[in-house]
Parts: C-alpha cells; structure tokens; sequence
C-alpha cells in the first residue's frame, strides 16, 4: 500500500521584477509535474543534480510551500483540502530531516528544549516528565547519552547535530519522514553512521522515508525504488538495482556514469557518458523533452518539440524518453563518443 | 627526479586570545615531474592549509611554519615574496573549490585571462587576446571569442572552473595545485573536470597535486595517494595498492564508510566510530587511536612512525591491517626516517 501519492504535482516560483509595481514577469518550475507514490515501510528515494527541485517537492509534502497545482496524498487524504487544525494533526506523522543539522537547529536551545518543542505543539505527552522520559529514549535510540538533553547544538560534532535532527523528527513518532540530504554535509566516516542509523529506526519502527540526496551512491544504498529529477520532472523510475542495471533514460546514463567509484579497477574500465554543457535555466526549459540541449540520443523534430511522458516500460520501471527502446536495443548512435567536454552536439 | 619535496612540514595559527592550532604536524611527502598526486583526508585534516603552505599563500603574521619545502630544488619557504609571486603563475598554479572567490568579479574574464599572460609571458593586444582564446576553448568554453567579454557572473559554476583553470594552465606551469576543484560541482559537471584536469597533466606533462575528501575522484585519476589525518600522512601509496589492500585502519575505514555505487545492495556500511573531534596529540601517540579498533597500549607511546611494507607503499601505524603474513613485521624495525620520504 501507498502512504504517500504524488500526482501531476506543480510549484512554480514567481519572478518579479520592478521596484514600485511588483509585476510577475516569469516562473521559476521548480516543481513541474511530478507523479510518484511512495510504498508503506519502504524508501523512496529522488536524486538529481543542483536546483532540479528536489528540496521544493519535498517541501511542497509538508506544504512549506505553496503547490501550484496537483496532489499530494497522504494515507489517501488529500492534504490539500486540509483545515489548518487538520493538517497540523496529520503533520506529527509527517516529519522531515534537514541537510544542514547547525543551520535547522536553534542555537539558542539546548537538546531537551529543542525536542520538547514538537511534542507540545502537538500535544503528545501528559507531563514535562512524561515528555523528557520520551526524549530521553529517543535520543537513546539514535546514539546519545542523555546528558546531551541540556547541551546545545554547537558543543556537537556535525555528525551528532545530524542525531539530534533525527531524533526531533522521530520524537513525534511520525509515519513518514522526509531526509533531504541527510549526510551531504557530514564527513565520510560519519555519513556511514547516519545511514546506518537511519536504516536501523526504519526496521525499529517501520518508518517510510523519501530520501532527497545528490549523491547516487548514498541513494542507492538505502533506496528501494528511485526516483530521478531533471529539470523539475521525473525522467525515469525504477527499483534501486534495476535502475543501476538497466538505466534507460540517457540522463541516468549519464549521471550514473558520471559517479567516481572508489575502486582503481572499476574506474580504469568505465566508460563515461559525458554530457556536455549545464543545466538549462528552470525559469524557461527547453521545448519537447527538457533534456535535449544536452542528450547525446536526440533526435530531429519530436526530441525538441514533444514532451516525453513518464511511461511504464517494464513493471516498475517508468521513463520519460520518446526512444528508451530503442537506445537501449542499440538501435539509436549516442553522439558522445564524438562529443568534446563542453561543446553542445551540434544543432 | 622530485619536482617537489616537503619535507616535514608543520603550520601552527598562534591567534591573539587562542590555544595555537597546529593544523599540519609533520607533512612530508614527494612529488615527480608529471605525476598525478591525490592528497585525501576529511574536513579539517590540513589538506588546504598545506596547499597553501606550498603556494607561500600563508599570512605572514599569526603563522609558524616549520620544515622545508623544496620545489625544483628552490627552498619555497624562505623565498622572498617578489621571488614567489613569480613564481607562482608561472611555475606553480592553483586552482580552489570555490572559483568565484578566487575570479575578480568586476573584471572581464578574458582580461584576468591575459592579464596572467602579460605578467608572466610578456604578451600583450592581440596576440594575449588570441592566446586566451585559445585556452577558453582548450578547456572546453564554448564560443570562447564571446566569453572573453563576459563577467565572472554571467557563466554557471562549472564555466567558471573552467575559466580558472585555464589561467591557471595559462603559463604552462610545472605544478598544478587542485584544492577540491569539483567539489561545488554537480556530479556530470564534476566528470567533465576531471576528464579536462587527467588530459592536460597528461597531454602537457604538468604535474598535479589533487586535493580532495573524495576517494572515488582519486581512484581514477591519481598515480599515488598521500592519505592525511589529523595533520599528518598515515598512509602513501600507489592507487591500486591503496584501494586493493589499505594498510593503515583509518584508510580501511574510509574504504568501509563509502557506498560504493557498484556494490550489492543489503550490504552494511562499516563506519568508523566517533568523530574528527576525538583524538590525542601525536605527541602522546596515534591520533587516531581513539577511534581505532586496533589499538593497543603500544600505540599510545608516541608518535607512530612512517614505516615501509613494500614497493612505494608506506603507513603510520604499528598495527596496519591487510599485510601479508611475514612482510609485515620484516618491515618494521625499518622506519623510514621522518622526510627522509623513499618511493
Ligand atoms: N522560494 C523560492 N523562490 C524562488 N525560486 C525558488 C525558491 N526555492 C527554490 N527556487 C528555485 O527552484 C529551483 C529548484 O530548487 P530546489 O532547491 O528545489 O532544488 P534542489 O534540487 O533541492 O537543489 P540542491 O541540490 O541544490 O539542493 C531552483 O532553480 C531554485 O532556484
Ligand atoms: N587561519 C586559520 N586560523 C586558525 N586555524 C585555522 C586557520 N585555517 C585553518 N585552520 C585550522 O587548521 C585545520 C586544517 O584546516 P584545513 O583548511 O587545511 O582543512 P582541510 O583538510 O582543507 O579541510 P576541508 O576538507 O574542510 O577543506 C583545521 O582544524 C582548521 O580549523
Ligand atoms: S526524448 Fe529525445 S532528447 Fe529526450 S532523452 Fe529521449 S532521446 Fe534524448
Ligand atoms: S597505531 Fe594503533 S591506534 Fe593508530 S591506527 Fe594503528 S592500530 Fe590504530
Ligand atoms: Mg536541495
Ligand atoms: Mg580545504
């Protein structure tokens, strides 16, 4: 079963301009017509490269911003239609985990006052007692000694920062929750005890998490299926191992040929997808399929004029690519052998 | 014969109103004409300020610098600063994570291109103009002729990385220092770099020093591996030994901590207990021993030598991991004598 749906979800950002009159001369699509559901117990988990909206879908869950257009289901409820009364209700179950643990952290309250926060906001607990007893075994189950409850967030390493994050998400006993890059800003030999630590609470207590993360190793680890994002839209869907075997879209390519894996071996025999030039601006995306200024598949005509749809081609296994069969039946020649780092193929 | 030597280096900030930090403790290391060197290590290990180091880039007050650095047989460190800044730019060259802190931004790129090229090669007007165009697109700028007007603003993170390195190369320096130079960078992005950074050390015989936190980022593109902690070098090796057998357990460590994007899924990451902050003096032994589970009292009787198990593979620890039984303790009574650093 669902717990989480997704579907046709749009945020679009206003630009505006003028310093008198404010007009809107622009949107930024952050979010652009993402259609997902996320599996009770399991982990989702969405990768895509800087300012492909990752952090604005999972904002837009929790509705820290505005949704432009779409839904977003929450144990079949649209959260949409929502009083504010209900919605708080539903929001304990609903928590999110931030990537910069110093920055999402009060500084100027200490552990138990930082945990307490949520549980009186929702209401749980009958009594300060009550409530530091359920601090205290929250932070318990995610590695720190309660001595930690009247510390404050910078005598912490960033890789505790990152526990007491955790834990002021699990403290609320949520169903689902939310880690947008829950390890990038730590050190290697941390990142491993987070996610360690994370998988543990998920077993523990049967948690749902949607993990936004850059990085596809750290999200293939943990992930059950994976989502990839470019350019505010889904371009393929898969199983995490499917997804490494057999990428179809030629984005996933070429990002998971892009990732350096620690191993002189492997690297010696990789073949690069190198894909030239950077991201479009998300204010005005390509025509067709947004991908075409730098996929070296395109073809004439319909790459740049119609968008792709996110379509299942193998149970489980969606992608939004006019000719994913074909590029992968070898029938279609990439360009990339001939294309130099850096310049676009040609028009 | 070594391009560069360092030979012992240490770095202390002594601020005003603070313990001095010692942020590197006994560097020491070897580089050749035209080798691909990666300095690793985590956050806060010394990595840039020892790049810095070897630049002469320190600021002269609050600073003690110890220990020798020698480039192409130069005493780096006592040069007069006039000396140095020739040769930077033309021998030497760095390039930081973060080019827009190191591009001035109210200069048009093409200048701040020709303006190296004026400085260190005497050339000027058209020729400079046609030579930095060249070397836009030598690293992969697109319409470099247009580029050259345009502001550091105006291109997106991985142009500017691009731009930096180009007047980094603009003189054909011998020595190409990379501190985290894809770190800001998306990963495609990142692949590109790194695919431009591999041709021109190879392709100009440049060498380069890539200073990273990323094992992945060296295992493809570094000959050796200089591993840093806590200041000092706990393992040198070459790329191949490094990641096939890690001696020093702080490497295994970090090797057991990395997803790896390859691996079978379901498989346990090993992280390595603790963090950065719990460590002791190398004075008073291994730094690293609070968070080693291989640590034994030997280990808290000072500092831990560098010692030599086999063919251009060293480690800093008396109880290494993945040796062959019999080489390990042939090696031992062995230290290589601190700087006296034999490949
Ligand atoms: N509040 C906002 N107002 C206007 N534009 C915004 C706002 N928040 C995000 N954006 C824009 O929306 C796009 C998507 O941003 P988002 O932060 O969701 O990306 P991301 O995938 O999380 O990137 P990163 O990996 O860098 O965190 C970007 O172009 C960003 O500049
Ligand atoms: N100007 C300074 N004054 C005082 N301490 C400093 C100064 N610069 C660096 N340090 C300290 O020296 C140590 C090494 O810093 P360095 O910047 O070399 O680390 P690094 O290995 O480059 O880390 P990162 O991966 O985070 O860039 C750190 O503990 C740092 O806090
Ligand atoms: S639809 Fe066309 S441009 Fe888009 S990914 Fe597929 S082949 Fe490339
Ligand atoms: S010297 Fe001792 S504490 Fe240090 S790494 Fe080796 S075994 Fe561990
Ligand atoms: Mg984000
Ligand atoms: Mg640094």
């Amino acid at each position: 079963m669902s717990v989480l749906e997704l579907e046709d979800l749009k945020v679009h950002f206003p630009i505006r301009s003028g310093v008198v009159f404010d007009r809107t001369v622009g949107h930024v699509h952050a979010v652009d017509g993402v259609s997902l559901s996320v599996e009770t117990g399991s982990t989702y988990g969405l990768v895509g490269e800087s300012g492909c909206g990752k952090t604005t879908l999972g904002r837009a869950v929790l509705r820290l911003v505005d949704i432009t257009s779409g839904h977003v289901r929450f144990e079949g409820t649209d959260l949409a239609g929502l009083s504010g009364e209900e919605m708080r209700r539903r929001r304990s179950r609903l928590q999110m985990v931030f990537q910069d643990p110093l920055g999402s952290l009060d500084p100027r309250q200490n552990v138990e006052s930082i945990l307490a926060e949520g549980l009186e906001v929702h209401g749980i607990g009958q009594s300060r007692a009550d409530r530091r007893t359920k601090i205290v075994d929250t932070l318990e189950r995610v590695g720190l000694a309660s001595n930690a409850l009247s510390r404050y967030p910078h005598e912490f390493s960033g890789g505790q920062r990152q526990r007491i994050g955790i834990a002021r998400a699990l403290v609320l006993e949520p169903d689902v929750i939310i880690c947008d890059e829950p390890v990038s800003a730590l050190d290697v030999s941390v990142q491993a005890q987070v996610l360690n630590l994370l998988e543990e609470l998920q077993s523990a207590f049967g948690l749902t998490y949607l993990v936004i993360a850059h990085d596809l190793a750290v999200v293939r680890h943990i992930s059950d299926v994976i989502g990839v994002m470019y350019l505010g839209g889904l371009v393929e869907e898969a199983g995490a191992d499917e997804l490494y075997a057999d990428p179809m879209h030629p984005y996933t390519k070429a990002l998971l040929s892009a990732v350096p894996i620690p191993d002189p071996v492997v690297e010696d025999a990789r073949e690069q997808i190198l894909i030239p030039g950077d991201l479009p601006s998300p204010s005005s995306p390509p025509s067709g399929c947004r991908f075409h200024t730098r996929c070296p598949w395109r073809q004439p005509e319909r790459c740049d004029t119609e968008r792709p749809e996110l379509r299942e081609v193998a149970p489980g296994h969606r992608v939004a690519c006019h000719y994913a069969e074909e590029i992968r039946a070898g029938e279609l020649r990439s360009r990339s052998a001939d294309v130099a780092a850096g310049t676009p193929p040609p028009a | 014969m070594a391009l560069l030597t360092v030979d012992n280096l240490s770095v202390t900030f002594t601020g005003n109103n603070q313990r001095p930090v010692r942020a590197v403790d006994g560097v020491s290391f070897g580089m050749d004409e035209g080798e691909v060197l990666g300095l690793v290590g985590e956050s806060g290990c010394g990595k840039s300020v020892t790049s810095l180091a070897l630049m002469g880039l320190l600021p002269t007050r609050g600073v003690e610098v110890g220990g020798r650095v020698h480039f192409d047989g130069t005493d780096v460190l006592s040069l007069p600063s006039r000396r140095l800044r020739d040769m930077r730019g033309s021998q030497l060259a760095m390039i930081f994570q973060d080019p827009l802190s190191s591009l001035n931004p109210v200069v048009p790129i093409g200048r701040q291109v020709t303006e190296t090229l004026r400085r260190h090669k005497g050339m000027r007007g058209r020729a400079a103009r046609d030579r930095a165009a060249e070397l836009l697109d030598r690293v992969g700028i697109p319409d470099p002729a247009r580029r050259l007007t345009e502001y550091p603003h105006q291109l997106s993170g991985g142009m500017r990385q691009r731009a930096l390195i180009a007047m980094a190369v603009a003189c054909a320096p011998r020595l190409l220092i990379a501190d985290e130079p894809t770190t800001a960078l998306d990963v495609t992005i990142q692949a590109q770099i790194l695919d431009l950074l591999g041709e021109l050390a190879r392709s100009e015989g440049t060498s380069l020093l890539m200073i990273t936190h990323d094992l992945g980022v060296v295992a493809g593109l570094c000959d050796n591996i200089n591993v840093l902690y806590a200041g000092r070098v706990i393992e040198v090796s070459s790329r191949k030994q490094l990641f096939a057998s890690p001696h020093h357990p702080y490497t295994a460590g970090l090797l057991g901590s990395v997803p790896r994007l390859d691996a079978p899924r379901g498989e346990a990451l090993t992280p390595i207990r603790g963090s950065i902050n719990d460590t002791i003096d190398w004075d008073d032994g291994c730094a690293f021993a609070p968070r080693c589970d291989h640590y034994t009292m030997e280990c808290l009787t000072g500092t831990p030598e560098l010692v030599r198990a086999g063919e251009g593979h060293q480690h800093r620890c008396v109880n290494p991991v993945n040796l062959d039984p019999g080489s390990a303790h042939a090696d031992r009574p062995d230290p290589v004598a601190e700087g006296g650093n034999v490949r």
